[in-house]
């Protein structure tokens, strides 16, 4: 055990392990593994990429590599609360501008920031699937669709 | 033509997410009797004489894909729930609502196939997808349809879940298997058989095996009295924009045409204002003009994937509709946008020329085009696709699929890039408010 896994407290080291059974070459494991580490600390530290890299018995710039590929992967941790507007064509069509106007007035911050407190971040995305009842966005992973003003400031009620 | 409900005719039953509401439905009964029959042979011949196509988009046979595998098998199959096209949301809608009929269709599947494992590569943007598709899994276990030896059978399966971590390129089969073994999604050169850690694989569409229970519990020549002779079925079209009833729409083959469906299903534009364009089949799919849509709803009749005389995409069935409100070149930026994010980048052609187009595409709708611009958006356009196979410049479609459908915005709205160049400003009074549609078909 080297001083990086040291770190990682038993029960994601557990979590990581049973996600490793599941493939029969331990490379397979690597997204669900960055992702748990990630659900758990909302960030992939590079002392994660380390303890991952001796896990798998692969090169840490292997995993850097995977992280930089995949936009779902993040090196360091957003807001407490992660809005995700979908700007594709459809919700587009069906307002995701007013949608992305009314957050940024809302929340007082631009694309891409996080407001002070660190309670949300505000983030542009592609297709979120949720085209027929559009326009769409994600909250902390979970899908609302059909969006109005007023159901946004409901969902940002019940989350205060 | 009414509507044909196959994978959608449990949908409104309660429950049916659970597998009391399934059973009693009928449901696992196919699989029951592909398991008393005792061979795998069957359920592969059954769905060749079916002549079931691909639903992901790009209908080609499935007997075809399966084919090279009858002696050995395959071990693994690869069920791709990656779905992420704009326009296209049939699979989240049929994960979420309807999870052991997929269970099903992937457990007979891999019965034909003999795989002895099988990995759902589904887009961590469905969460809600994976948690009932987990919760069905662990139903069908508990009932003994997956696990050692299934009822008795000798049959051996285990399902398991594997999330994306977002990225569109993943529905290349190539790359779902990269991205499945733990590397960067790129796509790889695709002669040779696709293998996974090393052992053959087979990686089909998670809609598409929803039609197995189907078509194993009544059979191939029940299935062939839906649709055309070539295109069998029904397909599941999605229709979203500015129509009054957006929704999941399910159709015979060839039943009706695509302004039938737009106009008597989704009822038309909505109150005030004019139809403009409509791209038939998710982003990929060319836009056309409002004197185009009397084409018949069978790919046959398309250019591609069907060689038909029509000139057109038909596309993975997502149905877009554009009022008077729409700048199209504010549509080909969005699109831009779209493809400049997902490419993965390793083909210069699609990594830089999606950002290229992006940009020029940028300053023509701020108004600050020069007349060149338009000559370069083709020109770039036609070096991402070219006209001749041999000289392809890369190794997936996805830069491709987005210079068709730019040349074909040029083709059908060339005016209105031009008038935004000549004008120097946007021409179109284009709407950001949300809108409401009158309803939502298929709400779940």
């Amino acid at each position: 055990m080297n001083s990086s896994s040291a770190e990682m407290p038993a029960a994601l080291r557990e979590g990581c392990e049973r996600l490793l059974v599941r493939y029969s070459h331990p490379e397979g494991a690597l997204l669900p593994i960055l992702q748990l580490i990630q659900r758990e600390w909302g960030e992939v530290a590079e002392e994660s990429i380390l303890y991952v890299a001796d896990l798998l018995g692969v090169a840490p710039a292997r995993i850097s590599g995977v992280m930089s590929f995949y936009p779902g992967l993040r090196r360091q941790s957003v807001g407490a609360h992660l809005i995700s507007v979908c700007r594709s064509l459809p919700c587009c069509l069906m307002g995701s501008g007013e949608v992305i106007d009314y957050l940024r007035e809302k929340l007082g911050i631009g694309v891409g920031e996080t407001t002070e407190d660190g309670r949300f971040t505000l983030v542009e995305v592609e297709c979120l699937g949720g085209c027929g009842a559009a326009p769409a966005m994600m909250v902390d992973g979970e899908l609302h669709e059909s969006l109005t003003c007023a159901r946004i400031d409901q969902l940002l009620e019940r989350l205060s | 033509m009414p509507e044909c409900r196959l994978l959608l005719r449990d949908i409104d039953i309660p429950d049916i997410e659970r597998i009391e509401a399934y059973l009693a439905c009928g449901g696992y009964r196919a699989f029951g009797k592909a398991l008393a029959a005792g061979e795998p042979e069957q359920v592969m011949a059954e769905v060749k004489a079916a002549g079931l196509q691909n639903r992901g988009g790009e209908w080609y046979p499935l007997a075809e894909r399966w084919a090279p595998h009858l002696a050995e098998g395959v071990h693994y199959l690869c069920v791709d729930a990656s779905e992420g096209e704009p326009g296209i949301y049939r699979d989240r809608k049929l994960i979420e609502r309807h999870p052991h009929q997929i269970v099903e269709g992937i457990i007979l599947a891999a019965y034909a196939l003999r795989a002895r494992v099988v990995y759902v590569y589904i887009r961590e943007e469905m969460h809600r997808g994976r948690v009932l598709l987990e919760r069905a899994v662990a139903e069908a276990g508990a009932r003994g349809f997956l696990g050692g030896n299934i009822l008795g059978s000798g049959f051996a399966l285990d399902i398991h879940l594997h999330s994306g971590a977002g990225g569109y390129i993943p529905r290349e089969p190539t790359a779902l298997l990269r991205s499945l073994e733990g590397h960067r999604a790129e796509p790889r050169q695709g002669d040779g058989g696709l293998t996974l850690f090393g052992r053959p694989a087979l990686v089909e569409n998670v809609g598409t095996l929803a039609y197995l229970p189907h078509i194993v519990d009544r059979g191939a020549v029940w299935f062939r009295e839906m649709g055309s002779e070539r295109y069998p079925g029904t397909c599941v079209f999605c229709v979203s924009g500015h129509v009054r009833r957006p929704g999941l729409y399910e159709l015979e083959i060839g039943g009706g045409t695509l302004r039938e469906l737009i106009q008597k299903f989704a009822g038309g534009v909505r109150a005030g204002h004019e139809l403009k364009g409509v791209i038939p089949g998710g982003i990929s799919s060319p836009v056309l003009r409002p004197e185009e849509l009397d084409v018949r709803l069978s790919p046959e009749e398309w250019a591609v994937p069907g060689g038909g005389d029509f000139p057109g995409a038909f596309g993975g069935g997502g149905v877009i509709v554009m009022d008077d409100t729409t700048c199209m070149v504010d549509t080909a930026l969005n699109l831009a946008r779209f493809y400049a994010r997902e490419s993965c980048g390793q083909c210069p052609a699609c990594g830089a020329g999606t950002h290229w187009l992006q940009k020029v595409l940028e300053r023509v709708e701020k108004g600050e085009g020069r007349r060149e611009d338009l000559e370069l958006l083709g020109s770039v356009s036609g070096q991402i696709a070219p006209l001749l196979e041999p000289s392809r410049t890369t190794l997936c479609s996805l830069g491709e699929e987005f210079a068709w459908s730019l040349l074909g915005l040029l083709r059908s709205f060339g005016e209105e890039f031009e008038r935004h160049v000549v004008e120097g400003r946007c021409p179109i009074e284009k709407d950001r408010r949300i809108k409401v549609p009158e309803t939502v078909s298929v709400r779940f």
